[in-house]
């Protein structure tokens, strides 16, 4: 078999296919109906007739464009443009307008929102032109479920280079000089690792894909898993052949069930073509991969949970030593990979190490997916090299916040993260330069708050996430964040007092050296980065007892504006413990006694009279 | 609290004879009896202990109280799960949690309406962020919600059910 000739015959089925039409059909756009939009498209296109510079047009389902908010995308590269929001009744006048007729919808174009001008290709939008995009590459360009499309953008051709010199050293000095790190969170150095498991070449060994992308607001994962599977069946190939392992597991969380099915079926595809299974492509090496369900448990993203749990164990983690390269899943040496560190693996060795390192920082080389949420205008998933600053990335890349309303911080790295604030907006981001801020890369959720947001409920939040995710195995772990977060519960409710803050300060230490995993080593990182950054906002909620925010609603009082006030009585009617008294066409006031916070006056106040105090 | 559905074991043999009746199967043969009866009734997973060599039923037990995705009593014909991951919280999922609850009369604590036609959970990320606050139905992903929004929603799904 010659890759260079399945290449050429994949890329003149692609041109077979005439004007290719890609609609996302990633989990984001699915929910904002692109199912819909396809089906309506096909219907539309299943009349060639009419195509004037095309004998015909096909539609493509492709995985996540990244840019979610603006969803359904619908991209004609074709053509240059790219339309946004695009619903079901709007597709008949693209087809109409634009593909029979050749006038672009300007409706439907997307608005830069500081010119107000209408954007047509791709590459002009704000969103992607600053990115760099390497392992998100063929996300929302290809169709996720045919291998051909894989294979005509150079998918399996790092593989088949790598089998063809068959030299398993040679790919780990490789990933070695390339100065990848781990993605999926601690920074490790995958070389390092892939050299660490593969001194025990000879036996059975595994590879692992971790897939369980627990941090809540990281989803980049999922947007390889569901863009581009044959890439990161390639990455794990390549690992494998390295290491010497011949049977690999991805670990794919439950609630990614369109990620698993598109795994399942380039799976099943690349065995067909003999890109996985036995003597893959000719050669001695043999790799089977199957796929684990995760049935929803943060702890299992850490790699000891995570072997326990394909196990068919309870989700803990163990302690180390013996590390997985030694001593794995079922006893064996094991090498685990982060899904998009392994998306990254091809790359490198299409483009050679030189190549990756070159982007980057002195430490931290290559780029970086983030999910970039909260309060922020374009939200979505970016790839960036590392290095670049949060200014680049809230407010050129993301647009800034939302609303005009006024930055605040940006928790970063999920549960086990901290918070950066307006001091580090220009700090060039990478995993040392963020550990000395307090905080860290981590899977690369990124979300933005605003002045809306009250650092202390956020970091109950975590704390919340974290205590219901302990395993409960190490007694620092369970205890700790269970009083850590009944602290925080007392601050938020208004009873909290100053020695609180130093007794979380203890705890929080306490919870950190004695917890064997990850999981117990972080969790106190949102709150001593929000003692550190915002420690005025808890000293207001303990000794003013107010939130400056505006959150916590035990320190709120929802009252009636009486000049505003026409006594419609619509309040009264809403309040659900009748706490609002008054007479027809008087203003009314609310019983402070009585009423619960709970807002249904204030959201539906037709003359907006009712307001915090 | 036991409820006591009938366990047709022939169902479960077909399962366990599907996982081959392996131990590493363990999590995959439960999912499979909470897809059947949208629980993991206890008799199933004595069964389930009884059968798998090196299994118990204590350690069964375990594994299905150890996972956020296994439930011991029934789920509702309407499995909503109100994401509350860190995206969503910061633009608002817990109003729209607060709305479901008072709309439906399910109380903090309760998984699953008396009449049995909805359950509500939260869980922490659906990696759908972009489209904070999310909610998903059975499966299917609802954008954007707000307390007005998933009124509407379920207001669709309860004059369908009359």
């Amino acid at each position: 078999m010659d890759i260079k000739e399945e290449q050429r015959k994949a890329q003149e089925l692609i041109k077979q296919q005439g004007l290719r039409v890609l609609v996302c059909a990633g989990t984001g756009c699915v929910a904002n109906g692109s199912l819909g939009v396809i089906e309506r498209f096909k219907e539309l296109g299943a009349d060639v007739s009419v195509l004037t510079d095309y004998d015909k047009m096909t539609i493509v389902p492709t995985g996540c464009h990244g840019f979610c908010e603006q969803g359904v995308l619908v991209i004609i590269p074709d053509k240059h443009v790219t339309y946004v929001k695009v619903r079901y009744k709007d597709v008949d006048e693209i087809y109409n307008t634009h593909i029979r007729n050749g006038q672009p919808v300007e409706r439907l174009l997307y608005t830069d929102p500081k010119t107000g001008e209408h954007i047509h290709k791709n590459e002009e939008i704000n969103f992607y032109a600053k990115q760099t995009r390497t392992a998100l590459a063929n996300c929302g360009h290809i169709n996720a479920e045919c291998i051909d499309e894989a294979i005509a953008v150079r998918g399996y051709e790092a593989l088949y280079n790598v089998l063809k010199e068959n030299n398993p050293d040679a790919v780990i000095e490789t990933i070695e000089k390339s100065g990848l790190r781990g993605r999926g969170g601690g920074g490790f150095p995958t070389g390092r690792k892939w050299r660490f498991t593969a001194a025990n070449r000879g036996g059975k060994s595994y590879i692992v894909c971790n897939g369980d992308e627990g941090d809540p607001g990281a989803f980049m994962d999922r947007s390889v898993m569901e863009g581009d599977p044959h890439k990161l069946l390639e990455g794990m190939a390549i690992a494998a052949f390295a290491i010497g392992a011949d049977e690999g597991y991805i670990y794919v969380r439950a609630e990614y069930p369109l990620a698993i099915k598109r795994l399942r079926k380039a799976i099943k595809d690349a065995e067909e073509r003999n890109f996985l299974g036995k003597n893959i492509m000719g050669s001695d090496f043999s790799l089977d991969i199957h796929i684990k369900e995760g049935a929803g448990a943060f702890v299992c993203g850490e790699e000891t949970a995570l072997i326990a749990s394909i196990e068919g164990e309870r989700g803990m983690p163990r302690p180390k030593p013996p590390f997985p390269a030694n001593k794995g899943l079922f006893g064996r040496p094991t090498l685990i990979n982060n899904v998009e560190t392994l998306a990254n693996v091809p790359v490198i060795i299409l483009n050679g190490a030189e190549w990756f390192a070159k982007m980057g920082t002195e430490t931290s080389k290559g780029t970086k997916t983030f999910a970039l949420t909260g309060e922020v205008n374009n939200t979505g998933l970016i790839e960036v090299p590392m290095g670049t600053t949060l200014r680049e990335i809230i407010f050129d890349i993301g647009g800034g916040i939302r609303g005009g309303k006024k930055f605040k911080a940006v928790q970063i790295g999920g549960p086990s993260g901290g918070c950066l604030t307006e001091e580090h907006l220009d700090l060039p981001m990478d995993y040392d330069s963020l550990i000395k801020a307090g905080a860290m890369v981590g899977s690369g959720g990124l979300v933005v708050m605003a002045e809306n947001t009250c650092m202390v409920e956020v970091a109950r939040f975590f704390m919340n996430f974290t205590k219901n995710e302990s395993c409960g195995k190490c007694v620092p772990c369970r205890e700790g964040t269970k009083n850590m977060l009944k602290i925080l519960e007392k601050i938020v409710a208004g009873k909290g007092e100053l020695s609180d803050l130093d007794l979380l300060e203890e705890l929080a230490h306490t919870v950190k050296d004695g917890s064997l995993c990850g999981l117990g080593k972080t969790a106190p990182n949102p709150v001593l980065s929000t003692l550190k950054y915002f420690r005025d906002e808890y000293i207001a909620h303990i000794v003013d007892k107010k939130c400056p925010a505006g959150v916590c609603t035990a320190m709120k009082t929802i009252v009636i504006d009486e000049t505003k006030c026409k006594g419609c009585t619509k309040c009264a009617r809403t309040c659900p413990v009748g706490a609002i008294e008054g007479t027809v066409k008087q203003p009314h006031h609310i019983n402070q006694d009585k009423c619960i916070k709970c807002e249904a006056c204030l959201n539906n106040c037709p003359f907006k009279a009712i307001t915090h105090k | 609290m036991a409820i006591n559905t009938k366990i047709n074991t022939s169902k479960l043999d077909e399962i366990l004879c599907r996982y081959e009746y392996k131990k590493s199967n363990l999590i995959a043969i439960l999912q499979a009896v909470q897809e059947e009866y949208r629980y993991l009734p206890e008799d199933a997973l004595i069964y389930i202990g009884t059968k798998v060599e090196g299994l118990s039923p204590a350690t069964v037990f375990g594994v299905a109280t150890f996972y956020a995705q296994f439930s011991l009593e029934p789920k509702g014909k309407f499995e909503i799960k109100v994401c509350d991951g860190t995206a969503c919280h910061v633009r608002g999922s817990m109003p729209v949690l607060n709305a479901i609850r008072n709309k439906l009369g399910i109380k903090e604590g309760q998984l699953t309406t008396d009449n049995g036609l909805f359950s509500l959970e939260t869980v922490s990320c659906l990696g759908a962020c972009g489209l904070a606050p999310v909610v998903v139905i059975n499966g299917k992903v609802h954008p954007q919600m707000t307390s007005d929004a998933i009124s509407i929603v379920l207001d669709t799904i309860l004059k369908e059910e009359e």
